[in-house]
């Protein structure tokens, strides 16, 4: 069964002007969000999208955007005691 | 390496010859006290120091051509790559992670482009094999910006399958990774290994709730034999044993049927169900039934599930950072309200009950 979360979140977006279809997001992507359809990348399900940056960071044409950070209570809650960025350790 | 041959970990088989000197072999089996480490680790026994030195490793009797594969120095992760590859000869590049899954290591920038660099050029990697190319686990992807390593080294970054089991398939297959590998999995059985965790971790919570149960069964009665109350304490306790086991338990393993997108709305669900069969059956658990007592519980226990069930979130593969965010931000303050609240109901219950 396939596991949904919120929707309408996610920070992901995509500049097809620079996309130049290399593919690089299609294997990054744990959650298949992206596919190539002629010779460009789309975004195919944005609320699948679980914002590990993966994408972002290897797009070598800078192409895609996303606030990256780890879906994690433990460390978001970490990050609010503290007053520091969210944190694990 | 001179170091690892005079305190040659048990896991190191022997030395491997290289172009640049000795480098420590493995294999693919694994021994009891791998498999003890790992039970440990699941239980939470040592799970922040449980790694094994980086560097460069070779796994059978790789040559100059064979693949490398990068990895993290978490000895669960690298353990659990050697496993899947019997027969295969190759050589592993661990990364300091510092003890630290793929994944998550990746979310921190410890499995990363830097670190990557920094190893490759103190294994002299490019003496070691003839080729240019590096293997890495999918799930390292978002510390690691391929375009980066090529350009300062040369070595071009293949990414492969999110699971370390079907790395040989992969490796097999021409370095083709199918669709299905791609993805990232929870199945009931990924979810059950992480639940014992979760659990564990509530332990000090739990105790601090027996210790104040036993306390509060002390106060109730006139001269009241030890026994008596550590029983009753013992059943005032299962109420919230059982909002930690849903929370911990219950949620992860039935995570994709219970309604609710939102962790938070599947701990407050399945965790007020819960509430209002123990305020039916309130004398089962040794408690006298009063509206107090059933309010108070009806706002504790559910608070208790949605919370755990929220922290979950760190654990699943597939929770976004922005929808964590905004179920903390709706969700934190009316749990902890509602907790509180509950608590005080409690000892107002319990005041209520000693007097009269």
């Amino acid at each position: 069964m396939k596991h949904l979360y919120l929707k309408n979140v996610s920070t992901l977006s995509l500049d097809e002007e620079k996309c130049t279809g290399c593919g690089l997001c299609t294997s990054v992507c744990p959650h298949s969000v992206f596919e190539i359809r002629s010779s460009k990348a789309v975004i195919l399900d944005k609320d699948a999208c679980i914002e590990c940056g993966a994408c972002a960071k290897n797009c070598a044409f800078s192409a895609i955007r996303v606030v990256s950070g780890v879906g994690c209570a433990f460390a978001i809650l970490n990050g609010l005691l503290r007053g520091s960025a969210p944190t694990c350790d | 390496m001179r170091l690892l041959s005079e305190h040659k970990p048990y896991w190191v088989t022997d030395l491997a010859d290289t172009a640049i000197g000795k480098v420590p072999r493995v294999g693919s089996l694994l021994e009891a006290a791998d498999r003890l480490g790992t039970l440990k680790v699941r239980l939470d026994i040592g799970r922040n120091s449980y790694s094994v030195p980086a560097g460069l490793y070779a796994l059978g009797q790789p040559d100059e051509k064979a693949h490398v594969l990068v990895t993290a120095n978490y000895k669960l992760t690298f353990d659990t790559l050697r496993q899947a590859l019997p027969g295969v000869n190759c050589w592993l590049l661990v990364l300091n992670t510092k003890g630290v899954n793929v994944w998550c290591a990746a979310g921190k920038g410890t499995f990363g482009t830097e670190e990557l660099l920094y190893r490759l050029k103190f294994t002299r990697l490019d003496q070691v094999v003839s080729h240019r190319a590096l293997i890495l686990p999918q799930l390292g992807a978002p510390g690691i910006s391929a375009h980066e390593v090529a350009k300062q080294t040369g070595f071009k970054v293949i990414y492969g399958p999110v699971r370390a089991t079907d790395v040989k398939a992969f490796l097999a297959s021409g370095l083709k990774a199918t669709k299905e590998m791609r993805r990232v999995r929870f199945d009931f059985v990924d979810r059950a290994a992480v639940t014992p965790i979760e659990l564990v971790h509530t332990f000090r919570p739990q105790g601090l709730i027996l210790a104040t149960l036993f306390v509060l069964n002390l106060l109730g009665r006139q001269p009241q034999l030890w026994s008596a109350a550590f029983t009753n304490t013992m059943l005032n306790f299962l109420p919230f044993l059982g909002a930690f086991t849903i929370g911990c338990v219950l949620v992860p393993l039935l995570l994709p049927w219970i309604p609710f997108r939102s962790f938070v709305l599947k701990g407050l669900s399945t965790g007020l169900i819960w509430a209002a069969y123990v305020v039916m059956n309130l004398p089962l658990f040794g408690m006298a039934p009063s509206p107090v007592t059933a309010v108070a519980l009806m706002l504790l226990l559910p608070a208790i599930s949605a919370f755990l069930a929220l922290n979950f979130t760190g654990s699943t593969t597939y929770t976004s950072f922005s929808g964590v965010k905004k179920e903390v931000r709706l969700g934190l303050k009316p749990i902890l309200f509602s907790g509180a609240l509950g608590i005080i109901l409690m000892l107002v219950g319990k005041a209520i009950q000693v007097m009269t």
